[in-house]
């Protein structure tokens, strides 16, 4: 890989993490427009908790911790983190169908 | 101050409904990963890897769109444009399995919903809406970075048809399937102005920077085909 696309998938990662791990303190915590249409037109009771709703990182927290800007900060940055364990392994893997493929 | 849940929950469709959503789901995602072999090489790996990152941090923010409704990037227009339809609706995969399992956003029975919305609806519209505005668009990047901006704009509320489809054949609810319908419809129409404008705001910055590694813009790729 080159100088330039390694600083450039660099400021990728970089851009990603700072939205992720700042910007998102300052998302609105309004209702999505999925929940909000549930609540409004009156579905909204039918949801049920994730069998997963336990999970330490469950909402974009984490728990335990109590500053806000902290907690929701440092989940964004776990999960950039996991996203790309599992996307580059989910690509290398696709990648590799070229080499099988039959033409 | 905390994120709002994103994505479709247990419960609001049927488990029937939804694991026929999970086997469409598993056969379009299998789908994408023979398919994406052709657009992946050394120089474009990475970027669908980091394509699912940046989707992932951008889902996170989100935008007042009307009196107490909240809207975030689907990102699917975003991912075809830079990366092609297969490697998109794997890209989106892999950030809705993270969400589900790690961030309890979106049900694990409803993974297969979501998955169908976001991955695959979302996906392929955008990337036949970004076909048909290529030929009518000027062959720049400021052609391509619209025709992508239009798509985005186009999928979100198509991704909300998606639901309303799931919820007509397996909500459990007992609201009619028109009201949801149109309420989900309306409310996805706003919300794709966001989706539009953060859409034009990224592929711009990549376009200009790094041209060649843009799936949607190679020059090349109408003569070839």
């Amino acid at each position: 890989m080159s100088k330039v696309s390694k600083r450039f998938y660099l400021y990728f990662f970089l851009a990603s993490t700072v939205v992720a791990g700042a910007l998102s303190f300052y998302a609105s915590s309004h209702p999505d427009g999925l929940e909000k249409v549930a609540e409004d037109t009156g579905f909204l009771d039918t949801a049920k908790d994730s069998a997963v709703s336990g999970s330490p990182l469950a909402d974009y927290g984490i728990s335990g911790l109590d500053n806000e800007r902290l907690s929701v900060g440092l989940s964004g940055i776990i999960g950039i983190f996991v996203t790309a364990l599992v996307a580059f392994a989910v690509f290398a893997i696709a990648k590799r169908f070229k080499s099988g493929a039959k033409n | 101050m905390f994120i709002p849940k994103l994505h479709i929950p247990d419960g609001f469709v049927s488990l029937p409904v939804s694991a026929l959503f999970g086997l469409l789901s598993i056969a379009f995602v299998g789908l994408a990963l023979k398919g994406a072999a052709k657009t992946l090489d050394d120089r474009t790996t990475p970027l669908a890897g980091l394509t699912a990152v940046f989707i992932f941090a951008a889902q996170m923010i989100n935008f007042p769109v009307a009196a107490g409704t909240s809207g975030h990037l689907v990102g699917a227009a975003l991912a075809t444009v830079l990366v092609g339809p297969y490697s998109a609706t794997l890209a989106l995969t892999v950030v809705l399995g993270v969400q589900a399992l790690l961030f309890a956003d979106g049900g694990l029975s409803a993974l297969g919903l979501n998955i169908f919305n976001l991955s695959v609806i979302a996906v392929w519209v955008s990337h036949f809406a970004i076909i048909g505005l290529r030929r009518v668009m000027p062959k720049t990047k400021s052609g391509v970075t619209i025709s992508a901006a239009i798509a985005a704009y186009i999928s979100v509320p198509l991704a909300a048809l998606g639901f309303t489809i799931q919820y007509a054949l397996g909500g459990t609810g007992t609201i009619p399937v028109e009201t949801v319908g149109t309420a989900m419809i309306g409310t996805h129409l706003l919300i794709g102005i966001g989706e539009a404008l953060i859409t034009f705001m990224t592929v711009s910055a990549v376009i200009a920077t790094r041209s060649d590694l843009v799936y949607g813009w190679k020059p090349t790729l109408e003569v070839r085909s």
